[in-house]
């Protein structure tokens, strides 16, 4: 309810609907918790336990035993290798072609910019798998099959639709009257860009490369379908785990190391950029 | 300090002419008041001189130099747009002091410099303060304090106290003013505001579809409007259409010497010129409504072929709805095709019989 109308409403029922709006608050985060964290907490439990036989509602000995298990293991080494590295890239090329690209439609005309922004659409428009299907056999003439790079390059495909309508917007959202007073003020049109443009649409940007980042991280039937078998990131060795060995534990263990870097970005982000400026970003 | 000329300048918009061949010379430490409907072309005007939207045809000329291709940067103006355009994601504080920051002032000298402007506007400790937290007048004044704060040689102000209270209002006229005079900028004033124009313009612009109507002193214009549209759209103005025969116009009962050809005309009549005499019997017209304003009365009659006017009279002068009276001009103005015709000198002007 907004100030003015709970100004309006006196003081006898600001009490009350302070009290149902915290009700259905309340209701709402219970809920949320329930369904997002048991999961969470269930695999947190599991990562940490040695010995758990069923009626036991706790496990009977908790450990580190498996952490040391799986993290010598050379193959999730090599897996942890090949995602970071993976996603790290896919998110740089990402941002070096589409960042200006979004500029550009944002900002200027050129022959051809509906139809070209409009095809960026379209490929989401598709089914996905079976667009992924049709590439995978052009890849496969080409050498790019079971080949980082090829990785890379269809990853790259499916983080345009972060990576260009997420900034298009916020470039778009800039009032173009504030770069005009800036270059009233005496500022060249790089200077703009740098003092006026960019600061606002840091957090839709921010958003945009931590959501390709982790995207690109998390992603497995892509990297399934064109990296397998020489490519393998981590959470397609997590899935030959759980298919192949049936340690609950090894698959916990991956889940909580898969958890922590897009943790660390998300907390990195909030801290440059605070919570609001990030959920303003998306709205956007 | 600077002059500035135009030089038929036009701005094309598709095909909407938003300015049309339109040409005025501004002098060094004067201040212009662009007066028009909404949509004459007056923000258009001002963004090309500000070097934001290029003339499709034309020159503009500062200090005699031709700046029409300068980009807004290289431009010795300054700029207070319509809609404020502060910078959202900067405080007060370094929305006025960006431009001094782009000059690389020391520290000291740009914290002087924009108290000191924000003082003038009224805004002092409000440095800290984000944009969104200002008023819409408090973004207008901090508007004109970035933009004063450079000291510009020409300010070009696009309606800036459009969301003030008439106080505040006349409060930072009269300090833009009072720094216009001061500083000796050459300013250009958009305004919707006629008492705003008629008050601190040395000269008057009035456009009209992209045209410059009449460019005159705020007396003149107001006593000796050009055209037609001008009368009508300066103060309070009676437009009557009539004819006139045999060097007597006659309309809504008053006939009035006219020396000129046989034809349709329109005449004009400020609701101050008009005098009204009371009469029992069935001559003139009739009193509709009385608007007492305290220093003046304001009076709407209705004449016997149904035109309307609106009459001026010194308050306390006993005047109620349903009387009736007769119409007497002590001075007028007579259009034909827009332009004016006739105007009798005031000492030509002799009481008008009544009908
Ligand atoms: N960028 C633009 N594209 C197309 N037409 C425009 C553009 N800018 C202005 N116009 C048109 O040009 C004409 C003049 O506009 P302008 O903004 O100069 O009017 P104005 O006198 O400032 O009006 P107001 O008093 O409402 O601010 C209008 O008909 C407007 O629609
Ligand atoms: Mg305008």
């Amino acid at each position: 309810m907004s100030m003015p109308a709970l100004r309006r409403a006196g003081p006898a029922s600001l009490g009350l609907s302070r009290l149902r709006a915290n009700g259905a608050g309340i209701t709402i985060a219970a809920l949320l918790s329930l369904f997002i964290l048991t999961p969470l907490v269930n695999v947190a439990i599991w990562a940490f336990t040695e010995i758990w036989r069923y009626p036991a509602v706790i496990p009977q000995k908790f450990g580190f035993r498996f952490w040391g298990d799986v993290l010598s293991r050379g193959d999730v080494h090599l897996a942890m290798t090949t995602s970071l590295s993976l996603a790290a890239i896919v998110t740089a090329l990402s941002a070096l072609i589409c960042l200006p690209a979004s500029y550009a439609f944002a900002r200027m005309d050129f022959p051809g910019r509906n139809l070209f922004f409009m095809s960026f659409l379209t490929v989401y428009a598709f089914p996905k798998f079976g667009l992924y299907i049709t590439i995978a056999t052009i890849f496969l003439g080409l050498g790019l099959i079971g080949n980082f790079w090829g990785v890379v390059l269809i990853q790259l495909v499916s983080t345009l639709m972060f990576m260009v309508w997420i900034p298009v917007s916020a470039f778009q959202n800039v009032d173009r009257r504030q770069e005009e007073a800036a270059r009233d003020a005496g500022a060249s049109p790089l200077r703009v860009f740098w003092s006026i443009t960019l600061p606002q649409v840091l957090p839709a940007i921010s958003a945009a490369v931590l959501l390709t980042f982790v995207n690109t991280f998390y992603e497995t039937e892509v990297a399934w379908l064109i990296g397998a078998p020489e490519v393998r990131t981590v959470p397609l060795l997590m899935v030959r785990f759980i298919n192949s060995e049936l340690v609950v534990q090894y698959g916990a263990v991956l889940s909580l190391l898969l958890w922590v870097p897009s943790f660390v970005l998300l907390m990195l982000v909030r801290r440059f950029l605070g919570a609001q400026a990030l959920g303003r970003a998306l709205g956007a | 300090m600077a002059t500035l000329e135009i030089k038929n300048l036009s701005r094309l918009f598709g095909n909407t002419c938003a300015v049309d061949d339109l040409s005025l010379t501004i002098g060094d430490g004067e201040l212009v008041c662009l007066l028009g409907p909404s949509g004459s072309g007056k923000s258009t005007v001002l963004r090309m001189i500000g070097g934001f939207e290029e003339p499709t045809a034309g020159a503009i000329l500062i200090d005699g130099q031709d700046v029409t291709r300068v980009p807004p940067e290289r431009r010795p103006t300054g700029m207070v747009f319509q809609s404020h355009a502060l910078w959202t994601h900067m405080n007060v504080f370094a929305n006025v002091a960006f431009g001094l920051k782009l000059r690389r002032l020391p520290k000291d000298e740009i914290r002087r410099r924009v108290n000191g402007s924000l003082a003038t506007v009224g805004l002092e400790g409000y440095g800290e303060r984000k944009t969104s937290q200002l008023s819409g007048g408090q973004q207008q004044r901090v508007a004109l304090a970035r933009s004063l704060v450079l000291e510009p040689k020409i300010l070009l102000l696009d309606e800036p106290f459009a969301s003030l209270d008439q106080h505040l209002r006349e409060r930072l006229r009269e300090e833009v003013r009072e720094i216009q005079r001061r500083v000796g900028i050459t300013m250009i004033f958009v305004t919707h505001g006629q008492d705003e124009a008629l008050a601190i313009a040395d000269r008057i612009a009035v456009m009209r579809d992209g045209r410059l109507e009449q460019l005159s002193r705020p007396d003149r214009l107001y006593r000796q409007p050009q055209t037609e549209f001008v009368a009508g759209f300066v103060g309070q103005m009676n437009l009557l259409q009539g004819a006139i025969r045999s060097n007597v116009m006659s309309v809504a009962g008053i006939d009035l010497p006219v020396a000129l050809a046989d034809g349709p005309a329109t005449l004009a009549l400020r609701p101050e010129d008009i005098a009204l005499e009371k009469r029992g019997d069935d001559g003139g017209a009739d009193v509709m409504r009385v608007t007492d304003f305290g220093t003046h009365l304001s009076i709407e009659v209705r004449t016997r072929c149904r035109q309307r006017l609106k009459i001026m009279a010194p308050p306390g002068t006993g005047w109620s709805a349903g009387m009736r009276a007769t119409l007497s001009a002590r001075k007028f103005s007579v259009y034909r095709d827009g332009k004016l015709c006739f105007m009798p000198q005031p000492c030509d002007v002799r009481p008008a019989a009544a009908a």
